[in-house]
């Protein structure tokens, strides 16, 4: 029998306003896995069933509230969008000759296992930016055979590209986060930083390019971080930050 | 160590016919790994349900040499080398394309049946349930809607014209775990009977024989909702009972609007 490590969870995904589920594009709401900023660099089990209960009710309301506010004036989507788009999906499907979008799914899992994988390290993610670029033209050439019914091919095809916006997503910012937290470990850099804990990484689409950027994150409430045991505090928190909140314990 | 090996699939909706393919096949692989690989690199638009390969989600059932299984969890080790493999849809349902099936006809059974109803007067955590009662319609939950068991029963599969007034094994089944349920104040017999069919089922056990999750489909849920159902019809004092007019309304109607035509019958 073969026993080998899978994906379990995706820490991290759209980014939502935590009370209405909505995201920076407006109209769309998103809970669940999808979302991201609920569980920060590890999410703890059981955790995920919890969340989808009460983040699918805050942002079922939050769509909600969203259409009722918009009453009469709906916006309309745009007649060129519809084409354009409908152009693209069918693309694979006219190609005379395009590569088959398996062999690219294939390359690109091989890629993002063996080089951005559970260990993690700067020269290796690196050499995986380089053939995701590479992937880019591969991606948008591939063909697919047959019609548009139930036709597994093609959606590869369509997702294809939305995987590969993906892997850019996770290696770049695991390129740029100098440190090892929660689900993310660099062989470069072992430790925890707490300078790192300030920040949270943004990525989004510009002119078809993913960007990068960095947020600060709001500081722990103390009367939260007191919730903690100290034992679960150390995984989280480097030895200073928590001799630091042993100062501001005894304070207080 | 990889063999090559003969794999004959269905290809196309309900006039499809067998198409035979020659598929690498490795050390440890299950028939739904073979037509992965048959996909990637020979028919790239075959069309096949799957999800968990794990044999929990339900969604890649198929008939393999003509017998109804999950893809996932028939093991290429348990066929002969040499022995032509023919995967087909599921017979009963109509095909959707190649291997997959559209399933509606089970959920429409499903829409079907009252849903659990307690005594309104109860409050959460009012029930207080014997093990046993708490255990029996456990192993109906472990039921993962493969629809295998409904593929299977010959009740529909060769007749279409059955399964209007049949719900199939599986939503019997549903209907079962309810009867038993210590805190349930519906009547079911009656619909069990009349609009799900129950009296189709002559106990063939074929259901059972499919089920993956192995659940003892009619010994532990038909026949004791048989039963019931005799008791209800049959029994002389529950007879005399309903022609006095004591059983008048007790009887559990099946959800309302949901049998398309049923409501301009009446
Ligand atoms: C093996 C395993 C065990 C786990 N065990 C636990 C546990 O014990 N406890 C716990 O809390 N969490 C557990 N988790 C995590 C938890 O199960 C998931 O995080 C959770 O189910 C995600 O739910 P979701 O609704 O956000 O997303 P999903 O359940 O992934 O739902 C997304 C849905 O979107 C659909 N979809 C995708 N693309 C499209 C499209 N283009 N158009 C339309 N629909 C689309 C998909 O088909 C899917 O139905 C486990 C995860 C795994 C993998
Ligand atoms: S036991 Fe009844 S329900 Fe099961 S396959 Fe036989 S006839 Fe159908
Ligand atoms: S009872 Fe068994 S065969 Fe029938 S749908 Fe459930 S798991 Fe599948
Ligand atoms: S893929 Fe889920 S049961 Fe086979």
């Amino acid at each position: 029998m073969e026993v080998g490590p899978t994906c379990h969870y995706v820490m991290g995904g759209v980014e939502v306003d935590a009370d209405t589920g909505a995201a920076v594009v407006p109209g769309l709401f998103a809970a669940g896995e999808v979302a991201g900023g609920m569980h920060g660099s590890n999410r703890l089990g059981g955790n995920s069933l919890s969340d989808l209960l009460v983040f699918g009710r805050r942002s079922g309301l939050g769509a909600a509230a969203y259409v009722d506010e918009l009453g009469t004036d709906h916006p309309a989507v745009a007649e060129e969008d519809l084409a354009d788009t409908t152009a693209a999906a069918r693309a694979p499907l006219e190609r005379e000759a395009g590569e088959n979008p398996y062999t690219v799914h294939h390359e690109l899992q091989d890629t993002m296992n063996d080089l951005v994988g559970i260990i993690r390290r700067g020269s290796e993610i690196e050499e995986a930016l380089e053939i995701l670029d590479k992937l880019r033209d591969r991606v948008a050439n591939v063909r697919s055979e047959g019609g548009t019914i139930y036709n597994p091919g093609w959606h590869l095809a369509l997702d294809l590209r939305n995987m590969l916006l993906v892997s850019e997503s996770i290696a770049r910012a695991a390129l740029e986060r100098e440190e090892s937290r929660g689900g993310h470990t660099r062989d470069d850099f072992p430790d925890m930083s707490p300078e790192w804990r300030k920040v949270n990484l943004v990525v989004s689409l510009r002119d078809g390019r993913v960007r990068l950027r960095q947020r600060a994150v709001d500081p722990l409430r103390p009367d939260l971080l007191e919730l903690f045991e100290h034992e679960e505090l150390t995984k989280y928190l480097t030895k200073d930050e928590l001799a630091a909140d042993a100062t501001a314990k005894e304070e207080l | 160590m990889a063999t090559e090996r003969t794999f004959r699939v269905w290809r196309g909706d309900d006039d499809g016919e067998l198409a035979e393919y020659r598929v690498e096949v490795n050390e440890g692989e299950v028939v739904l790994d073979v037509l992965h690989r048959l996909q990637a690199t020979q028919v790239p638009d075959l069309a096949v349900r799957w999800n968990c390969k794990a044999g929990k989600c339900g969604s890649c059932s198929v008939e393999i040499n003509g017998r109804p299984r999950l893809s996932c969890m028939a093991r290429m080790s348990t066929f002969d080398p040499d022995e032509t493999i023919i995967v087909t849809p599921m017979r009963t349902f109509p095909v959707i394309r190649d291997l997959v099936c559209d399933v509606s006809y089970n959920y429409q059974k499903a829409r079907e049946i009252p849903s659990f109803t307690p005594d309104p007067k109860t409050e959460p955590g009012d029930f207080r349930m014997y093990q046993a009662d708490v255990g029996r319609p456990q192993e109906f939950r472990k039921c993962i809607e493969c629809f295998l068991c409904q593929n299977v029963c010959h009740v529909i599969r060769d007749h279409e014209e059955n399964k209007e007034n049949f719900s199939g094994p599986r939503f019997l089944m549903r209907v079962a775990e309810l009867e038993m349920h210590p805190e349930d104040t519906a009547d079911r017999r009656n619909i069990a009977q009349e609009d799900f069919g129950l009296g189709y089922c002559n106990i063939t056990k074929c259901c059972t024989e499919v089920c993956p999750e192995n659940i003892r489909i009619t010994d532990n849920s038909l026949i004791p909702l048989k039963e019931r159902v005799a008791d209800r019809r049959y029994d002389p004092v529950v007879w005399l009972g309903s022609k006095i007019g004591l059983r008048k309304g007790a009887d559990t109607p099946m959800v309302p609007n949901t049998r398309p035509g049923r409501e301009a019958e009446e």
